[in-house]
């Protein structure tokens, strides 16, 4: 790496770990209740503000939150990075190729089949978010094993994507059939889980949620020598020494289990995945994972704590997080799919 | 002597259950400090013999010794500092810079992390250099010519220091003066830096005007292989291509129409 490419690299980094900090700082300040900045100060540093109900606003509500939009953020855009280049491809994405949706599948075989009893990820009892955590691995594995298997056989990436949109519909159809047997509670609490939501995280299930988040994001970056390997396509990264079966089957599981613990918990996110990877090469200009994978990371923290700042402070309440990924997202994708058609 | 062999080596594919030999019964030999052509016509098996050598397919009989180790029995990471590879797959790499890609051919010899060492950056500069286009070691492989970028591989190849470069079509994608470039480059690398050269061409004055030695795949699918002087005396040109209507003039080095 040359001097112009680390000081860009070293900058893009402090812009991020900037704006990263200024909007955690905002989404303790700004919500639906206005707490006053000293009294959030006091509670954050451990001392009570005098106030149960801010406390208790902060201490189990924003800063939970935070942790959760933040690990969710990064896990989902390494999932995407990840998924851009095992399957050498620009499009690709945890919600675009069906990994999400696997997941929220398997969500819905556990909600609705189990009649509403292991209602929400919500509820309190360890058995119900472990056996929606299950369910949403199974389903995220699936997909992906389903998509290994097309991939050997169809050799088009844009062929793969529409596999991916096809699992979606399948996996979508299954899901309303459930429906029509489910009760209505069952339904509720899956509706409410589909719009996506970053405060589903309590306080007791945070170990499990950031602790699967955080060795999955270390195992990815333990991957950075085979996944630049990789960019070169397999004939050269297997003539460098890679062996590229066992290193796709590795980053697959790492997308999977990062994709099924954010589904679970927060609900299928659309569009993250697919876009902070587009940011982080932008800011970075470089497709070296080395950088990538760390800007990536950053990145998508930064996104999902802007989403959640917007979310939290709509006029009539909580705006969706799925409402607005797709207003930051969908002009990213089509900017892409424009550079990439110019290429051709 | 020679520092790969292949013993009754037997090539093709496998669709399914059906297995398709192409070329059998090749006992070939490949030269340190030499530059070997590959040359056949379209179709004749030359990507499929160089993925055999590669390691990228099995061969369907008989193995391949690097001095005198038999191929198979090696690792994937041992063969990855053994054989470098310049194949025809045309990549997308938008985002490496010369630089950057020439820097992964040093993986088989860097650590878990592939963290590069003061050697590693060193050789790295020097194989740029060897193919001339230290002045764009910083540019993206994007804004690079066809010939600019062919050259990167190259150098990505050498970076992987392997005593053995293979190359699949070097120059198909080349205009005349980057191919004579690139051809005139890859012989002083066999002979400079003591690899053993072996490329699959379409080329073929240029691949006599610049081969120490010749594999040829005749029309027969039979493999003909020796120093090139030799070949050309052999009439072993007149060989390769299956039309009545092109015929070999060892004067031009080329092929000619030959009116009946």
């Amino acid at each position: 790496m040359n001097h112009f490419h680390s000081t860009r690299h070293i900058i893009t980094i402090i812009v991020l770990t900037v704006l990263f900090l200024v909007l955690a700082v905002a989404c303790l300040l700004f919500g639906s209740v206005d707490i006053p900045a000293a009294s959030v100060m006091d509670i954050v540093m451990g001392r009570s503000s005098g106030n149960v109900a801010w406390d208790i606003i902060i201490g189990q509500s924003r800063l939970p939150m935070i942790t959760t939009a933040a690990l969710a953020g990064a896990a989902l855009s390494v999932s995407g990075l990840l998924l851009q280049t095992t399957f050498n491809n620009p499009l690709a994405g945890p919600s675009i190729l069906g990994v999400s949706t696997g997941a929220g599948l398997g969500v819905a075989i556990v909600m609705l089949a189990t009649g509403g009893t292991v209602s929400t990820i919500l509820g309190t009892s360890a058995g119900s978010y472990i056996a929606t955590l299950l369910g949403a691995l199974l389903g995220a594995g699936l997909v992906l094993i389903i998509l290994i298997t097309f991939s050997a056989i169809v050799r088009s990436s844009t062929m793969l994507l529409i596999i991916g949109i096809l699992i979606s519909y399948l996996a979508a159809s299954i899901i309303s059939l459930l429906n029509s047997v489910a009760n209505e509670e069952g339904i509720h609490s899956y509706v409410t889980w589909g719009f996506g939501n970053f405060s589903g995280v309590s306080v007791e299930q945070m170990p499990v949620y950031s602790l699967s988040i955080i060795v999955s994001l270390i195992a990815a970056v333990l991957m950075v020598k085979p996944l630049n390997a990789l960019l070169l396509g397999t004939r050269y990264a297997e003539n460098l020494g890679v062996n590229t079966h066992r290193t796709r089957n590795v980053l697959l599981v790492i997308t999977g289990v990062l994709t099924a613990v954010v589904t679970a918990f927060c609900g299928p996110i659309g569009f993250l995945g697919l876009v902070v990877p587009h940011v982080a090469r932008f800011m970075t200009a470089t497709s070296n994972h080395a950088t990538l994978l760390p800007t990536t990371i950053l990145a998508g923290a930064d996104v999902a704590l802007l989403c959640t700042l917007i979310s939290v402070n709509g006029a009539h309440g909580i705006i969706p997080i799925n409402a607005i990924t797709p207003i930051i997202g969908v002009p990213i994708i089509i900017y892409i799919i424009l550079r990439e058609l110019r290429r051709t | 002597m020679a520092y790969l062999e292949t013993h009754q080596l037997a090539v093709g594919y496998t669709h399914g259950k059906n297995t398709t030999t192409v070329l059998s019964d090749l006992n070939l030999e490949l030269h340190r400090g030499h530059l070997t052509a590959l040359l056949g016509q379209n179709g004749a098996g030359k990507s499929t013999l160089l993925r055999a050598i590669t390691c990228t397919t099995r061969p369907l009989h008989g193995h391949i010794t690097i001095g005198g180790a038999d191929l198979a029995t090696l690792s994937q990471r041992e063969r990855s500092r053994i054989i470098g590879l310049v194949s025809t797959d045309r990549i997308t790499l938008g985002g490496l810079t010369v630089n950057d890609l020439v820097a992964l051919g040093r993986q088989p010899h860097t650590g878990f992390l592939g963290r590069l060492n003061a050697n590693d950056r060193e050789t790295v500069a020097e194989a740029i250099a060897a193919v001339g286009i230290t002045h764009k070691a910083n540019n993206y492989m994007s804004d690079l010519s066809d010939g600019e970028r062919q050259k990167a591989m190259i150098a990505r190849a050498l970076a992987q220091a392997t005593p053995i470069i293979v190359l699949d079509e070097p120059t198909a994608f080349l205009d005349v003066a980057s191919r004579i470039e690139t051809m005139q480059l890859l012989h002083s690398l066999a002979h400079d830096h003591d690899k053993a050269v072996l490329l699959s061409s379409h080329d073929v004055s240029q691949s006599l005007l610049m081969a120490d030695d010749l594999w040829l795949i005749t029309r027969d699918r039979e493999v003909v292989a020796g120093p090139t002087q030799d070949i050309i005396a052999s009439g072993a040109m007149q060989r390769i291509f299956t039309s009545d209507n092109v015929e070999f003039n060892p004067d031009i080095l080329d092929y000619q129409y030959k009116p009946e």
